[in-house]
């Protein structure tokens, strides 16, 4: 099979404006003969669903959490970039997209990316309009800061909770679908599998995580907005039921997976504290405005540190160690995140980490309590320093924070094209569960702009592009092929809940876990990546022999319900590890050990490897066939990154 | 830290339920409330024993699905944080904690500690938005809006629908989550066009859902995790008296 990224012709501006009109339209009183299923209602699900109900589609809306508004869009602190240039300081579409292919190591397409930068600020205006409280200067225009090290203020937000509330925007708008009858909302289900029906995607099989009932429903397109598979890694700033099902059972029925080993470690995360450890807190990475991350010079004094016998604020200054500020002299403290992430690590490795476990580094707010006052620090932070004063009962205040980088986000996903369409016709992805558009890295405040670009400004075109295609004949869960996929679900369940032996689901998890993090984190090379498809390997055939899962299928049963998320995930594992192990060379999120500058530094094989890795599914305990679609840059040059 | 819990156990909404015993021995003091309980699952879970269910997710305080009344309190006994946020450093070693799910006629238990508290997703349904489609928006910045109005707005807005000021309250009133979401929008000038029509049909609403009302006790503001004021009640009160005696609109 060819992948075609539908891009269209023409200079990169006018693309999307092209593309819009020569897109089919579906006739106004055709709309209301299709049905549209939507998975997942963060904020590339919510908005999607909103934006086609009020078109006059029929809209299915699916989350397994009890309400819309839970989705883990609603954790996101920082903020959501637009190139408005509200501020005059030479922010534009062009640069925004600039910033965004260069943040992303250049393994993003050209044009999704300028699209992406193009409906930035549509964004804006549309979460205004529905009330979002984004923060406000006094003359009462929107407020902006500068994040993540970009050199233009274009980030807009609402105290630490943007996410919060622009998903509240998407769910009022999906609120209101669902009382005009446009948007059916089903709470409180999973779903299972995407049925096919002459190879085009019309419905899906999910479970109601109440009683159980394996349901059928049919439709003319699905649209899978489920978000991150970071929980791959047991341990990630994710929600605790955020995981990988929807887009891994749509990959086994055809849809190709996008550089699932492209993985963002944020740097500043509070450290693990115990094996009790569920889930990991992000800290905004605001706090390297101002932090100065250090560690002690030497392993010695590390090594007392860490028995308890000297506390950071005995260490002397000449004996402390702001590696960042030594090694990257013109960023400092904030250089990228996989930047500062890896050199976090290289302190751990060298023996130099702090903290009981040494699983950390100190980031320090001394310099800024004596130079700005506590009460200006508190200004900015107090949030922040309370959630750490709760979690870790230190006060920042007095001694430096703690922080260990922790998986926060996954760059890959399901291939798409141009038209957020995946490779099964029908099938789109959109959101943080496609590849698209952050490349091997995404910039702060991206995520957020991208759920909501797909959901609001793309998909209600070009989905109805495909729509006017296949026209608006009746689909029916009747069919024949959604009773096969109903039995293959239903086959799967009976046998997770056949397993009596002696391992829980989520011990097979957290040594999934383990493994993600030690072969395939922030640092990886051949040896280590070829190991773990072997300890991956073993762990399945595990699992399948040697795991408990408790109950009926008739009933709430959390037991089954983590049995299928964690059984994906193995078979996800797997092919992140592949896919890594393919990718001879550093970029972004992934640092190849062997592709290194003699500093040290990441270095990118552009003549070998930019393309986008989409990997075909073969059949169970096969490995998938690897597709390249070859990156054209037309508009950008490709340089190294460089923070000295 | 060794400890006793009585959990509530119920299999099902038809379920009579009942409190259950468990012992949780060697707990870190550096565990959250709701890892002490994944904990106790694990050992539950090996002896073949069906886990306590509860609703979690996020784990950082922000999506509102974790509940629990803990030792009669929701979100137990700090305030301003949820139970995901409450760590076994707030309990003494020995202890015997209380676990109950949120009481209230709107909120029926679906399991265990899990609660339906689909009541407010209707609530919000029933009006809780501005009428915009997507698209053809005007610029943001030509909606000025003063600072303090937009602070105060957001401030309503910080409600994560967690049903504790519910689960607070002796008469089970929504009157605090209500009023948030009514408030947030009737401050600012993007919910005036619906100002009136909102509250009628959001207040409809709830009582349909068989809350209770609010007689002022005030119990909801002081559990609430995220400090949402009584003030919003009151503003809430304003706009359904004007609405009913002077603005009174058709509602669906």
């Amino acid at each position: 099979m060819i992948l075609d990224s539908k891009i269209p012709e023409g200079p990169l501006a006018e693309k999307w404006s092209k593309h819009k009109f020569n897109l089919k339209l579906v006739n106004p009183a055709n709309k209301r003969k299709y049905t549209v299923i939507v998975i997942g209602t963060g904020l590339a699900g919510a908005s999607a669903a909103a934006s086609l109900a009020e078109l006059g589609y029929n809209v299915k809306a699916f989350c397994f959490q009890d309400s819309p508004r839970r989705a883990h869009s609603i954790a996101a602190q920082g903020g959501v970039n637009a190139a408005k240039n509200y501020r005059n300081d030479g922010d534009s579409v062009y640069r925004l997209f600039y910033d965004t292919i260069k943040g992303g190591d250049y393994r993003a397409r050209e044009a999704n990316v300028y699209r992406l930068a193009e409906v930035s600020v549509d964004i804006i205006d549309q979460c205004v309009a529905q009330g979002v409280p984004f923060a406000r200067e006094y003359g009462g225009l929107l407020d902006n800061r500068s994040f993540g090290g970009a050199q233009v203020s274009r980030t807009f937000y609402a105290r630490g909770q943007t996410g919060q509330q622009l998903l509240l925007g998407a769910y009022s708008a999906l609120n209101r679908q669902i009382n005009e009858g446009k948007v059916k909302m089903y709470n409180r289900h999973e779903m299972l599998d995407i049925v096919k029906v002459d190879g085009k995607a019309q419905g899906v099989i999910t479970r109601n995580l109440i009683t159980g009932e394996i349901e059928s429903h049919a439709g003319h397109a699905v649209l899978l907005c489920t978000g991150g598979y970071g929980n791959v890694f047991y341990l990630s700033t994710n929600a605790m039921g955020s995981n990988t099902t929807a887009i891994w059972r749509a990959h086994k029925k055809g849809a190709f997976f996008g550089n699932p080993c492209y993985t963002q470690i944020h740097p500043t995360c509070i450290p693990v504290s115990g094996d009790h450890q569920s889930k990991l807190t992000l800290m905004s990475e605001s706090l390297r405005n101002d932090g100065r991350v250090w560690v002690p010079k030497t392993r010695e004094m590390a090594e007392k540190v860490r028995k308890g016998q000297l506390k950071a604020a005995d260490i002397k200054e000449e004996d402390r160690d702001y590696f960042l500020e030594r090694k990257y002299p013109s960023f400092g403290n904030l250089v990228p995140r996989d930047v500062a992430s890896r050199n976090a690590k290289e302190a751990f490795d060298d023996g130099r980490g702090v903290g009981s476990s040494g699983k950390a580094v100190y980031l320090d707010f001394a310099d800024a309590i004596k130079r700005l006052g506590k009460h200006a620090v508190e200004a900015k932070y107090g949030n922040l320093f309370d959630m750490y004063y709760q979690i870790t009962d230190e006060n920042p205040y007095e001694m430096p924070m703690r922080i260990y980088p922790a998986v926060h986000y996954t760059m890959g996903g399901l291939w798409v094209d141009y038209n957020l369409q995946t490779t099964v016709p029908g099938l789109y992805a959109l959101g943080e569960c496609n590849f698209s558009d952050h490349g091997a890295n995404r910039l702060g405040a991206s995520a957020l702009m991208q759920g909501l670009a797909d959901g609001y400004f793309v998909i209600p075109y070009t989905l109805g592009d495909y729509l006017a295609t296949i026209g608006p004949k009746p689909v029916d869960d009747k069919h024949p092929a959604f009773a096969e996929a109903k039995k293959g679900v239903e086959e799967t369940v009976n046998k997770l809940l056949a397993l009596n032996g002696t391992k829980t689901v989520d011990e097979y998890h957290r040594e999934l876990g383990n493994i993600m993090w030690e072969y395939c984190g922030m640092a990886r090379n051949e040896a280590g990546l070829t190991k773990a498809i072997g300890l991956i390997q073993e762990l399945k055939a595990d699992f399948w022999k040697n795991a408990k899962v408790l109950g009926v299928n008739e009933e709430f049963n959390m037991s089954l319900e983590k049995a299928h998320r964690v059984i994906d995930f193995i078979e996800l594992g797997e092919l992140m590890v592949r896919d890594a192990l393919n990718r001879a060379e550093s970029c972004g999120g992934h640092f190849r050990e062997e592709s290194q500058t003699e500093e040290g530094e990441a270095k990118r094989n552009d003549d070998e490897f930019a393309y986008v890795a989409a990997w075909e599914y073969k059949g169970d305990n096969v490995p998938q066939e690897l597709h390249k679609e070859h990156l054209v840059y037309e508009n950008v040059k490709l340089t190294q990154r460089s923070y000295k | 830290m060794n400890l006793t819990l009585k959990v509530w156990r119920q299999k099902n909404a038809n379920d009579k339920g009942g409190f259950v015993t468990y012992k949780a021995d060697s707990i870190s003091q550096d565990m959250s409330f709701l890892e002490m309980l994944d904990v106790v699952n694990e050992g539950l879970t090996k002896k073949g024993e069906d886990p306590i269910h509860f609703d979690h997710d996020c784990r950082e305080g922000i999506c509102g699905m974790c509940s629990l009344y803990i030792n009669g309190r929701p979100h137990g006994p700090k305030r301003a944080i949820t139970t995901c946020q409450l760590h076994m450093r707030s309990f003494k070693d020995g202890e015997t904690i209380t676990i109950e799910p949120w009481r209230a006629t709107a909120f029926p238990v679906i399991k265990d500690l899990a609660v339906d508290r689909s009541a407010f997703d209707r609530i919000q349904q029933a009006g809780g938005y501005v009428s915009v489609n997507t698209g053809g928006i005007p610029d943001a910045n030509e909606i000025p809006i003063p600072k303090t109005i937009a602070d105060e707005a957001f401030n309503s807005a910080t409600c994560i629908q967690c049903g504790a000021c519910v689960a607070a309250c002796k008469n089970a009133s929504a009157s605090l989550f209500v009023s948030a979401k009514i408030s947030q929008l009737a401050l600012l000038p993007q919910g005036q066009p619906e100002r009136y029509r909102r509250v009628q049909a959001m207040v409809a609403q709830m009582d349909a859902e068989g809350f209770g009302s609010c007689t002022n006790t005030g119990a909801c503001e002081i559990e609430c995790p995220k400090e949402i004021s009584l003030t919003n009640i009151n503003r809430m009160r304003r706009d359904y008296f004007n609405a009913k005696f002077f603005k009174e609109e058709e509602i669906d």
